[in-house]
């Protein structure tokens, strides 16, 4: 995850005066976006040599790596506007665990391949209502991220509902661990569309759009593949949240020890 | 003194050169012909910019890219010029050339069939003819190939798997 071009893609100049009044709130945003991608991509990485067919296996990577590239641009912008001027690397490679700020879904260890599609139908149903909001936003730059990233998170889309339908409607046992999976997954998707008083000021102020409104939406979408699946929407007595402050779930420091590990042995070290 | 400087040339030719480059992943094809070369042109400061649009935001080619057109910038004689990632408009499929298309083909890669749609990315591509024989009866093998931008067809009539540029 190093710098590839010399100059961002926009310069965002903050004014003489010193960054814009929502500078903070957004920096914040795009960390916690960023970690998402940063996260989920790390732990899609797990599947390499163990994916069922090698085409799943180059699947599950190249899904990974696209997500890796979205945190690449939200965690370099999150690092400009938050005033430590940290890289992309920095966000990704020296902050310890409590400092983390994905939803804890994006963190949920791989379990069986069921539990794997029904994490990726969640979140890439979410990313894609997030981003195509986010293509729409007075922001330039974010704007064009999102315009791209929709692109790519709708082909993961695709894959996670193919899958979805797939073991929903093949044998009785893969039917029986896509059930489960879902199961496992939904009380972590409510996360995804919190809304506190960063995002209702970033939403007031017209800098970003909030995904809470995208909620009903995304249960409307996911709630027809899972029903052409043959199956049906849980709906969980509790939900799961933490993440976004930094309260993670007991697999998650693993997870984070691995990432950073070569960094930390050789601080600074480049190949 | 050390040893002779480059001529410094235009930012016409040091586009030609920039656009001959191959594509690291696709060496079959310049980076002119994949669509990837933006402007290039003085910045604010008069420094040469180079701008360059990735396929994917997390196109691992970016760093490779980036060294090669820094090593056209200084033997152009722009020692200091720059390169700059820009997302704006976002690259398609659509900004392949004729002849990248051409290229690519004859590489026994598919090229995109049709435009970026603006609905949802079909995952499977309908009736890519096969690199190799010609024929449409091909079919889906996998919607991730070797690269990130590349599918997996099958032929049904000559019976050979091949990569196809997946439209987007």
């Amino acid at each position: 995850m190093s710098t590839t071009s010399d100059v961002p893609a926009v310069r965002p100049g903050p004014p003489p005066d010193g960054p814009p009044p929502a500078a903070p709130d957004l920096a914040l945003h795009l960390l916690r976006l960023g970690d998402d991608a940063l996260v989920l991509g790390q732990r899609l990485c797990q599947w390499i040599t163990r994916a069922p067919t090698v085409d799943e296996d180059l699947a599950l990577s190249n899904i990974a790596l696209d997500l890796i590239g979205h945190a690449r641009a939200l965690l370099a912008r999150a690092g400009r506007l938050d005033g430590t001027g940290r890289t992309e690397d920095d966000l990704a490679y020296t902050r310890p665990e409590r400092r983390f700020t994905n939803a804890l879904l994006t963190e949920l260890p791989n379990g069986d391949f069921a539990t794997t599609v029904a994490r990726q139908l969640a979140y890439s149903h979410y990313a894609v209502l997030y981003y195509e909001a986010l293509a729409h936003c007075a922001d330039p730059e974010l704007a064009a991220f999102g315009a791209r990233a929709r692109k790519e998170v709708a082909f993961h889309r695709l894959h996670a509902d193919r899958w979805t339908v797939t073991l929903g409607r093949g044998t009785e046992e893969s039917a029986r661990r896509m059930r489960h999976a879902l199961e496992r997954v939904w009380p972590y998707t409510g996360e995804l569309f919190e809304e506190d008083e960063v995002l209702r000021r970033l939403a007031a102020s017209g800098t970003v759009p909030s995904p809470a409104p995208l909620r009903e939406a995304w249960l409307h979408r996911v709630t027809g593949v899972v029903t052409g699946a043959g199956l049906t929407v849980p709906t969980p007595t509790w939900t799961a949240r933490g993440g976004r402050s930094g309260l993670h779930t007991e697999e998650f420091g693993p997870l984070i020890a691995e990432l950073q590990s070569v960094r930390r042995q050789f601080p600074g070290g480049t190949w | 003194m050390s040893g002779p400087v480059p001529a410094r040339r235009c930012a016409e030719e040091v586009r030609e050169r920039v656009e001959a480059l191959p594509d690291p992943e696709l060496p079959v094809i310049g980076l002119g012909d994949l669509g990837v070369v933006g402007s290039v042109a003085p910045g604010a400061d008069g420094v040469l910019e180079v701008e360059i649009t990735p396929t994917y935001l997390g196109c691992p080619a970016m760093p490779e890219i980036t060294a090669a057109v820094r090593d056209v910038l200084a033997a152009c004689g722009h020692p200091d010029g720059r390169v700059r990632q820009v997302l704006t408009p976002p690259w398609t499929t659509d900004r392949i050339t004729p002849e990248g298309r051409r290229r690519l083909a004859a590489h026994g890669i598919a090229p995109p069939v049709s435009p970026a749609p603006a609905g949802p990315v079909p995952v499977e591509p309908v009736a890519v003819p096969c690199p190799h024989c010609g024929s449409r009866a091909t079919r889906p093998h996998s919607p991730f190939g070797p690269a990130r931008c590349q599918s997996m067809l099958w032929c049904t009539a000559c019976r050979e798997p091949f990569p196809h540029l997946t439209a987007l």
